[in-house]
């Protein structure tokens, strides 16, 4: 049994269609504060969009309908909260690194400018505190004003998770962070990740197994828009109570 | 006798390309006549001294400076109002009826005959609204007229922002319109200005939409304010070249030059920026 | 507060959005009110089909037919010239030059559609007129005939873009298809492109056309002004947009006159407004 008191995320009964197609069906899990949550499964399985719906980047899908209950902390996320005030709450690293057309210093500074804060001491304050936290200052704290396009795969990645970080959220989605960056970068974001975990609740969408069975303290199956199977890492790589999670995580698909 | 199809081929593209001559000499020999008839009327006491003798004489700058003011006039109301409703367009609108009424109402401003504008306008703004023949009508009526191009750059402009930028403010918590604001705009703008001074380029050779709206053939003063008549190039050049007897032809070519001159150079600006922006695209 | 201000910002920007349809419908109003008040004096029958435009004589005379008919032989004319001329361009640009000579050709087309109608009209009156009195022992080159031909180039960069978008979209998997059946470029180029290219060209055709039925200055400088029924191409002629122009600065507002220029307005406005409509399903059409 599950602390109540330590549930962050609390979903019922999913339901996620794009125009006739359903995408997810009757998900129901709760995600625990702090944890890492690894979410795993083949192509098309709606773990994307299982993300999605968390940060309600959904909305943006044309015909989209969501139905069930989804709590952050308690509170319904779409019957009493607005988008703005839950992507504040929950921040989410893209899987392709995105920064913005920006230096380093204003792509973090980005978020928190928006928000209201234009006092450039508290700013430097916030950017230096979100690149720490990224392990990324040392690498860049004496270019700050050069454009943040023209970093590394790994380096982009980590100001993305700076520029996240800037708005203090208290979750972080990934969704794939790791797909496009070479194994140093990748070990560097797990690295990040791993002391994130003591403020944040973070749930990281992969599709490579393996590093799920790293990173994770929970791992959730997703097949075909259902929730198959979620349990601790070890057990689901070792001993999954459902067949299919078992062909997946040993690669007999997938 | 009969002729291979590579032949034919051959045949077939000289004459393609005799077509494309054909299309393409004109220009050049309205370029060449221009300068060759009309550089001689060029000097500094024609482009900034007022007409004397029933326009035979003196120079054209209350044409230019009124060519100026309207444009100026133009871009100021039809810029924000392109603009917006290209952001409708682009960020709000679900491609449902309405997006289609308006892309089918584009269409068809974009194709009104430019003297209806003038009809329109006279009847709009200068006796409805009851603005008199001044530089504000003409402002307004030509706005109208070169919305549908500023709607259209400024569209393909705000497209072409990879919709991931967009992403990444919302995910950020960050509301829709200081995303446009913030993010889209400035990534945008250098297609919205293209687009703005083409259709401010074409408004400044208009004559039509003017014609009852602000043109004046001579007015002894410069227009003091936007409720002024004023004289225009087109204008000009068309009463030069028809309805006034015995002018030099060097003066008629003259200020065709001018406009001529003008216009280019204005789409060779936004030719300019079109290209800078391209070869410093980050993404 | 930030709530209600974005709001309203959202409000303001849908209003700029469907802006553009209050437009149309504003200028088909201004145009319906005075144009229709003619009919209260004079048979919209008599408007629309007769012969004699004479708003001197008494009684006045507003048949639109010879004006019409001046458009009609004009836009036919240019049409006929433009079409052939501005195909073979687009054909050219788009698949026969090579890369550099390409972005050159744009370019000048685009040079071309530039330059302000005002002056082409009076380079066509100047150099086109006179050449074509002297050709044709007329006694004056202010045609029909210089008309199309000079509205003819000012339709052809229209024609060309919009016919060179069309050409470029076709797929290449149809060229390479085609090519490796042995067909030569150019039987390429009229079987399998063009036909795959063609509501793209129709559309060209339409707004080539629009575009020079609604042609103003250039037409009164170079036509003639001739409100009379024309007979051939070699004779001075007025069309409909010329008539406006030309007329409208000696009328009186409010007389019947006036709502006799603005009636012929309508009948523009009519009719650019089905040609466009008519273009834009095809263009819809193609991107489908």
């Amino acid at each position: 049994m599950v602390n109540e008191t330590l549930m962050k995320f609390e979903v019922k009964n999913l339901n996620v269609h794009y125009g006739n197609l359903q995408v997810l069906k009757d998900v129901t899990i709760s995600v625990q504060k702090n944890e890492i949550l690894g979410v795993i499964g083949p192509a098309n399985s709606g773990k994307t969009s299982f993300l999605r719906v968390l940060n309600r980047l959904i909305d943006l899908t044309p015909d989209v309908r969501v139905k069930g209950e989804i709590c952050l902390d308690g509170k319904n996320t779409y019957a009493k909260m607005n988008a703005e005030e839950v992507r504040k709450r929950v921040g989410m690293v893209f899987a392709l690194p995105q920064p913005l057309p920006l230096s380093i210093f204003d792509n973090v500074a980005y978020g928190p400018r928006r928000h209201g804060q234009h006092n450039s001491g508290k700013l430097t304050e916030i950017v230096e505190r979100s690149l720490k936290a990224a392990f990324l200052w040392d690498e860049v704290k004496d270019r700050l004003s050069a454009s943040g396009m023209k970093l590394s795969g790994g380096q982009q990645q980590r100001l993305c998770i700076a520029r996240t970080l800037a708005v203090e959220p208290e979750v972080i989605l990934y969704d794939e962070p790791c797909s496009g960056l070479d194994p140093i970068s990748t070990a560097k974001v797990e690295e990040a990740m791993f002391v994130l975990k003591e403020k944040y609740t973070q749930i990281l969408v992969t599709n490579n197994v393996k590093q799920a069975a790293r990173v994770g303290d929970r791992v959730a199956f997703f097949l075909m828009g259902e929730l198959v199977e979620i349990d601790q890492a070890d057990r689901i790589f070792t001993a999954p109570r459902d067949k299919r999670t078992d062909d997946y995580v040993t690669g007999r698909f997938g | 006798m009969k002729i291979s199809p590579q032949t034919r081929e051959k045949i077939a593209f000289l004459f393609l390309g005799i077509a494309t001559c054909l299309v393409l000499i004109p220009v050049f020999m309205i370029i060449f006549i221009l300068m060759e008839k009309g550089a001689q009327a060029i000097s500094w006491e024609f482009l900034t001294a007022k007409p004397r003798m029933g326009m035979r004489a003196g120079g054209i700058f209350p044409a230019i400076i009124g060519t100026v003011y309207l444009v100026l006039g133009t871009v100021a109301a039809a810029l924000p109002l392109g603009l917006f409703a290209a952001i409708y367009l682009v960020e709000y609108a679900k491609g449902n009826w309405l997006t289609r009424m308006i892309e089918v109402a584009i269409v068809n401003l974009a194709g009104v005959p430019s003297v209806v504008y003038g009809l329109f306008g006279m009847g709009l703004f200068v006796i409805f609204m009851k603005l008199d023949a001044s530089i504000l009508a003409g402002s307004l009526t030509l706005a109208i007229m070169i919305l549908p191009v500023i709607i259209t750059a400024s569209r393909e402009a705000l497209s072409t922002v990879p919709q991931s930028f967009r992403e990444v403010s919302l995910a950020l918590g960050v509301s829709k319109w200081q995303t446009i604001w913030h993010v889209v705009l400035p990534n945008a703008i250098s297609g919205i200005l293209t687009g703005t001074i083409l259709g401010v380029s074409r408004a400044a050779g208009e004559t039509a939409p003017i014609l009852f709206t602000a043109a004046a053939f001579y007015l002894p003063k410069l227009p003091q304010s936007i409720f002024d008549q004023c004289m225009a190039l087109p204008y000009h050049l068309y009463v030069l070249s028809t309805q006034v007897p015995n002018v030099n032809p060097k003066i008629q070519y003259g200020t065709a030059l001018v406009l001529v001159g003008l216009v280019f150079f204005t789409n060779l600006v936004a030719i300019i920026i079109r290209a800078r922006f391209r070869a410093g695209k980050q993404w | 507060m930030k709530r209600q201000v974005e709001s309203a910002i959202e409000k303001f920007i849908l209003l700029n959005g469907i802006a553009c349809i209050f437009f149309v419908i504003l200028i088909f109003l201004f145009l319906a009110r005075e144009g229709l008040a003619l009919f209260k004096t004079f048979s919209p029958l008599d408007f629309l089909a007769g012969t004699r435009w004479y708003p001197i004589s008494t009684p006045p005379r507003y048949g639109i037919l010879p004006l019409f008919l001046g458009s009609l032989i004009v836009t036919l004319g240019a049409t006929v010239i433009s079409v052939p001329l501005g195909m073979a361009c687009a054909i050219f640009i788009g698949e026969i030059a090579p890369r550099w000579l390409r972005e050159i050709l744009k370019a000048g087309v685009e040079l071309l559609a530039a330059i302000p109608s005002i002056v082409i009209g009076f380079i066509g009156m100047v150099t086109l007129a006179p050449w074509v009195k002297h050709l044709f022992h007329l006694p004056t080159g202010l045609t029909a005939l210089s008309g199309s031909i000079t509205l003819a180039f000012m339709a052809v960069p229209t024609i060309v873009s919009i016919m060179e978008d069309a050409i470029t979209a076709v797929p290449k998997s149809y060229r390479a298809g085609s090519l490796a059946l042995g067909a030569t470029h150019w039987q390429t180029i009229y079987r399998v492109v063009l036909p795959a290219a063609s509501s793209g060209i129709v559309a060209a055709v339409m707004l080539g056309i629009g575009r020079v039925i609604g042609e103003t200055m250039a037409v009164m400088m170079i036509t003639g002004n001739a409100a009379v029924m024309p007979t051939t191409i070699l004779e001075p002629v007025r069309t409909m947009t010329a008539t406006i122009a030309a007329e409208m600065g000696e009328t009186v507002q409010g007389s019947e006159h006036y709502f006799a220029l603005f009636a012929i307005g309508l009948v523009l406005f009519v009719i650019t407004f089905l040609i466009n409509m008519t273009a834009d399903i095809f263009l819809h059409r193609k991107r489908k």
